[in-house]
């Protein structure tokens, strides 16, 4: 924070009251380049490793004892990465109909990011609101936290056919309760935790200077909280809603898997499993589509920090 | 500005504060406190840690309450006062919202009073010229030095035009030289405003240098030991020549000599008194 570390700046600059040189924000982009070019550079590496270990590793895999501590080096096993690439080229199955692999996947990444993303929406308005009446009572602090802290011990697989068969009694109107509410209500439960331990700390984090200071402005509390706690918490917030999109991407496919719905990643993840025995290539599609699935959440907080960068202006420079 | 000369800018009655302790009867910050300050008037307080001087400056902001006693600020409780936004405050931290420019610092408190667009810009761009930052308006605090900081933290109390200003050892975390600088600009802009100032400080020659008058505080419990009224005519008058003038050394050397007799002076004391200290 610009405020609590006051520097003493060199004499001629105090007293001439000569600005330091505004900071470059050339050098951050510089910084995000040379990120990406690492994570790329460790992508290519855990390939080359995979590639390394095939063509060296023994065929029975590295075995300890009874122990296999290191996978098979079949083909069956461990098939080539061009071979997972060209599988996905190739049509789903071998009937005339069939659509490519990759246009299969695409859709269910599609599908299972749209259940992500209500479910996130869902999370994200729930974790907030929890943190909100924390920082607002502090008595349901006491109450709410420790069992914010406690759902997430619950295993999700014990709750998705709880929230299946509940779901199934919901009926009003026009509305039924469908499967897919069921994949986002549970991914939304693995989102909202994030964001509302993430936010809690985000809104208490103004200097109490701050604080006082609104005091003395005589402002309510929802003046303080959209002029200073909202604007203090971005910085606390963004990582949470990131891991928030993660969560809820993860939580997805395991749901679909747990709930039994069709169309998404995680259906095509067991479904494809079964045809490894003869076409070794087919199951890593899904689970690169679900990769994908989780970047394109990640990147879309991403952009919203983008948004939001006059905020977390306090981080960059004291 | 507005109030007229009658009404003190703030009435401080036998006040006192005990903070509460787990066990035990608890610390006396403050201990039977009275002390007025008149409208325009420029008073320090001085004294060392542990004096309570910047609970009393809580106090009359309104940020504490006493546990008994009480303050007026222009007549009024000290919590109305808050609520009219009668007083403007600098803490020693700037304080200023690292994602608003230094614009958007000043307007801060005009904004969050309803003032409408085009009057906090007006008003910010007056009060950035005068603290001297007008090639930095749209800078972000964190692009600042420490003084300009603080300079803006200045033109944000002075937004609303307040009657009194609370200062909280503003210029504490300032080096020597940035300091004095500010404490001439600082009886500048008083001497522009008309502003009565109650101001906390460690500094003996900056006490010295702003006051009408230097409040001398002893601690445990804090009490008023004793009140200079530094002779050097009016505040708008004071110029860099002055830190050289004599009676600027001799009222430093009384701060010196009431803040220094600690024990061993109820005896110095009582001659600080004869010498023409103000005891009211």
């Amino acid at each position: 924070m610009p405020t609590t570390s006051e520097q003493p700046a060199p004499l001629t600059r105090g007293a001439l009251g000569v600005a330091k040189q505004p900071q470059p924000r050339r050098s951050g982009v510089r910084t995000r380049l040379r990120g990406g070019l690492l994570g790329l550079a460790g992508l290519v590496l855990l390939a080359l490793i995979w590639e390394l270990y095939k063509t060296f590793g023994s065929v029975d895999g590295v075995v300890i004892g009874t122990l296999t501590v290191l996978p098979r080096t079949s083909d069956l096993a461990m098939p080539h990465l061009w071979v997972m690439f060209e599988r996905v080229l190739e049509p789903v199955t071998g009937a005339a109909s069939a659509v490519p692999l990759w246009a299969a996947v695409l859709a269910g990444s599609l599908f299972t990011l749209g259940i992500a993303a209500v479910g996130w929406l869902v999370g994200v308005t729930v974790g907030l609101a929890l943190a909100l009446l924390m920082q607002r009572f502090r008595l349901a602090e006491s109450a709410i936290l420790p069992w914010i802290i406690l759902s997430q011990t619950v295993p999700l697989i014990a709750i998705a056919p709880l929230v299946r068969r509940w779901g199934a009694q919901i009926q009003f109107g026009e509305f039924t309760w469908e499967s897919w509410m069921s994949v986002a209500l549970i991914a939304s439960y693995l989102a909202f935790f994030p964001v509302s331990v993430g936010a809690l700390r985000g809104l208490a984090s103004p200097d109490s200077n701050h604080v006082d200071l609104l005091h003395c402005y005589s402002v309510g509390w929802w003046k303080t909280l959209w002029r200073l706690r909202l604007p203090a918490s971005v910085g606390y917030l963004l990582p949470a809603l990131r891991l928030a999109a993660v969560s809820a991407v993860v939580g997805s496919v395991v749901a679909e898997v747990s709930i039994g719905l069709r169309g998404g990643i995680g259906r095509l993840i067991v479904e494809y499993a079964g045809a490894a025995g003869n076409d070794p290539g087919k199951p890593w599609a899904p689970i690169f589509g679900s990769i994908l699935v989780g970047l394109v959440a990640a990147g879309f907080v991403g952009l919203i920090g983008l948004f939001l960068r006059r905020f977390r202006r306090g981080e960059v420079s004291a | 500005m507005t109030n007229t000369t009658s009404v003190p800018a703030v009435d401080i009655h036998g006040v006192s504060r005990i903070f509460a302790a787990r066990k035990g009867p608890g610390v006396t910050a403050l201990d039977d406190v009275s002390l007025t300050v008149a409208p325009g008037e420029f008073v320090s307080l001085i004294g060392p840690s542990g004096c309570g001087k910047s609970t009393l400056l809580r106090l009359v902001a309104d940020l504490d309450v006493p546990t008994s006693g009480s303050i007026e600020v222009f007549g009024k409780p000290a919590r109305q006062a808050r609520i009219d936004q009668d007083y403007g405050i600098v803490f020693q931290q700037a304080g200023l919202l690292p994602w608003r420019t230094v614009a958007g610092n000043i307007e801060l408190p005009l904004e969050l009073h309803g003032v409408g667009k085009a009057a906090r810009r007006r008003r910010a761009a007056e009060l950035i010229t005068l603290v001297g930052l007008s090639d930095f308006a749209s800078h972000y605090p964190d692009q600042l030095s420490g003084g300009m900081q603080q300079r803006v933290a200045i033109a944000r109390s002075l937004a609303e035009s307040p009657s009194l200003l609370l200062m909280d050892e503003p210029f504490g975390a300032l080096d020597e030289m940035t300091r004095e600088r500010m404490q001439n600009e600082l009886v500048r802009i008083c001497a522009e405003t008309q502003a009565a100032v109650v101001f906390v400080t460690h500094s003996i020659p900056e006490a010295v240098f702003l006051s009408n008058r230097v409040v001398v505080m002893s601690p445990r419990p804090g009490r008023i030991r004793s009140i200079v009224s530094v002779g050097l005519g009016d505040v708008s008058g004071r110029g860099e020549g002055l830190r050289e003038n004599e009676g600027f050394f001799h009222s430093l050397s009384e701060v010196r000599d009431l803040l220094h007799g600690d024990d061993a002076a109820g005896a110095s004391e009582n001659q600080a008194g004869a010498r023409g200290v103000e005891t009211r």
